[in-house]
């Protein structure tokens, strides 16, 4: 790392770039040598992926022989094939997706409502039950774990969807985001409808929801993105195989390393697993790093 | 359907002043909208709270809340040499990762922002990690340091050695869970200040341009201070988010050896969930929560003195 240390500042004619819309890179000696060893940080980066990657188009046999078998051909997707045959991972991917987009959309529709009830309405105790809401925000997850997994135990939803999208309801998060939203809409669109005579949830819907769209977007890929990752709740409360969620089966079948269990098998899961994510991360990167960033900063 | 809603107001103005009173007369039905979050909110978020603070106080199981022992669970943490100890470690985490999160996130910043083509391209490479699930980067990271066939051995293996022991040298585990967080992580530090830098206007590198100031100076004297305040919020929020260490410990060393790397949230889970004292697991967690409350605070003054100059 020490060896980066050139990397601090910029030169100024790249400085000179930066607010402007053609930024120049590699312009002087200094920026060359930043971006070598960037781009050699980047190689570092990757290098374990594609690692995993590799083994996973070998043989097995040819790994018990020698690891530097990885380097050369023959590659074979016959491990991805057996995948097909055997794993579970097309039903954990199933109640991943499940359990993910049904949090998502929970969450929209619950933030939405709660938003612009906050932001334009006015009711009794609004601004206490605002502050508590707010108040919640600093809770974190393992300080109500315990609780809520006595709860669902009474309750018998543990190992059922509802008992792995619930929890993640209870986030104040998109209710905070969607009432800011709400906020810098012109009260006068809502005035002029008002006037028009439409219901407070007409206007909801059809005038201001529309105009809600990029926060729905940035709060739809953070809930998604999260709960599609999420390890701790569905740990506990998904426990029968069939109940996994992604992250909780690829877990339980790496408890294991001994090669004679398959190592190739192993990782062409990890792949099968990690790829999907990663290819909307190229398409939709724009999306999710706002949406990641945006939500960090809150 | 906002321009039919806006049309019209200017001659209907007077009819509808009525209607608009009517609208706004029971106020407890605009409680409506926000009561299905404020049911689940409550039901799922308020009372676990609570209930949990209750639960610390008694010797409670899965199924029973069990009898109320007062403070003992407390008392039996005090004197728990390993609760101590995962307290440690979870600070020593903080402090493996959190710096490094800063600095290298804050040197990538600067050497990609850029609009070429190529920063673009490296930016996607540093951010993609931070989209995989913990269980893959763990899966990916443990074939880098297992001994024998990881990718560690097989590149210290073409120059004959034996790479050091990440995950069984009780003075490596830690710094082998913070390599690959640190790998998981580095891409939002590197978005936040990425943001913050681009918010410096251009001409004030071009004064400095023309002053001739070097590449330390432009750093020191105009990127440095007009960034100061997403560096203390890049911090905190890694310190918060690394406080809560779990996944990671949990699958590449299960706490071992020796509950060297065994951080607060895993020492909370087993004891939970693997030996089922869940008193003694809430008592620990509402440890956890107030160091993460304080963390917290620390990060809506920031956040909030932020939004206050802006």
């Amino acid at each position: 790392m020490s060896s980066m240390t050139s990397a601090h500042a910029p030169t100024p004619a790249s400085d000179v770039g930066r607010g402007a819309p053609s930024g120049m890179v590699g312009r002087t000696t200094g920026d060359r040598i930043i971006l070598g060893l960037t781009i050699a940080l980047a190689i570092v980066m990757m290098a374990p992926l594609l690692w995993v990657v590799a083994l996973s188009l070998k043989d097995n046999k040819e790994l018990m022989v020698s690891m530097n078998a990885v380097f050369h051909a023959p590659y074979t997707v016959q491990n991805y094939i057996n995948i097909l045959a055997t794993s579970s991972v097309f039903r954990w991917i199933l109640n991943s997706l499940v359990v993910a987009g049904g949090l998502t959309v929970g969450t929209l529709v619950l933030s939405s409502l709660a938003g612009y009830g906050f932001a334009r309405l006015n009711f009794p105790f609004r601004n206490v039950l605002f502050v508590i809401v707010l108040m919640g925000l600093a809770v974190p997850e393992q300080a109500v774990l315990i609780a809520r997994h006595q709860l669902f135990s009474w309750l018998k939803l543990h190992n059922t969807y509802p008992g792995l999208i619930l929890p993640g309801l209870s986030a104040p998060f998109g209710v905070f985001l969607m009432t800011q939203y709400f906020r810098a809409i012109p009260k006068e669109l809502d005035e002029a409808a008002l006037l028009d005579n439409a219901s407070r949830f007409k206007i909801f819907w059809k005038v201001l929801l529309p105009l809600t769209l990029p926060a729905q977007a940035t709060l739809g890929i953070f809930t998604f993105l999260g709960a599609w990752n999420d390890y701790l709740w569905p740990l506990i409360s998904g426990t029968k195989k069939e109940m996994y969620t992604l992250t909780v089966g690829i877990a339980s079948t790496q408890t294991n390393f001994a090669q004679s269990e398959g190592l190739g098998f192993l990782m062409s899961q990890a792949v099968f697993a990690g790829a999907p994510i990663l290819i909307l991360y190229l398409f939709f990167q724009k999306y999710i790093v706002t949406a990641v960033s945006g939500a960090a900063v809150r | 359907m906002a321009d039919a809603a806006l049309s019209s107001p200017a001659n209907r103005a007077a009819p509808a002043k009525a209607r608009v009173q009517n609208v706004q007369a029971p106020l407890w039905r605009n409680a409506l909208f926000v009561l299905p979050f404020l049911v689940v909110f409550v039901a799922l978020l308020v009372v676990p709270l609570v209930w949990g603070i209750w639960l610390s106080l008694h010797k409670a199981d899965a199924f029973s809340s069990g009898r109320f022992v007062g403070f003992a669970n407390y008392v039996r943490l005090y004197n728990d040499k390993i609760f101590w100890q995962a307290i440690g470690n979870t600070f020593y985490f903080v402090l493996l990762t959190v710096p490094a999160l800063a600095v290298i996130g804050l040197m990538l910043a600067l050497a990609l922002n850029s609009r070429t083509r190529t920063a673009a391209v490296l930016r996607t490479v540093f951010f993609a990690s931070s989209v995989l699930s913990v269980t893959i980067v763990t899966l990916i990271w443990r074939i880098v340091f297992v001994p024998g066939f990881g990718l560690l051995a097989t590149v210290y293996g073409w120059f004959g050695a034996a790479p050091p022991a990440f995950l069984s040298d009780p003075d490596l585990v830690m710094i082998a869970i913070a390599i690959a967080t640190i790998w998981w992580c580095i891409g939002l530090p590197m978005m936040l200040f990425l943001s913050a830098l681009q918010q410096i206007p251009g001409d004030i590198y071009e004064a400095a341009a023309l002053d001739n100031a070097n590449r330390w100076r432009t750093f020191r004297y105009i990127t440095l201070p007009s960034i100061k305040r997403t560096f203390v919020l890049v911090v905190v929020i890694q310190i918060v988010l690394q406080f809560q260490l779990f996944g990671q410990a949990k699958l590449m060393t299960n706490g071992g050896p020796n509950n060297v790397s065994k951080p607060m949230v895993l020492y909370i889970y087993e004891a939970a969930f693997t030996k089922w004292d869940l008193g003694l697991g809430a008592a620990a967690s509402e440890v956890l929560f107030v160091l993460i409350l304080i963390a917290a605070m620390v990060q809506f003054l920031v956040s909030r003195r932020k939004g206050e100059s802006a």
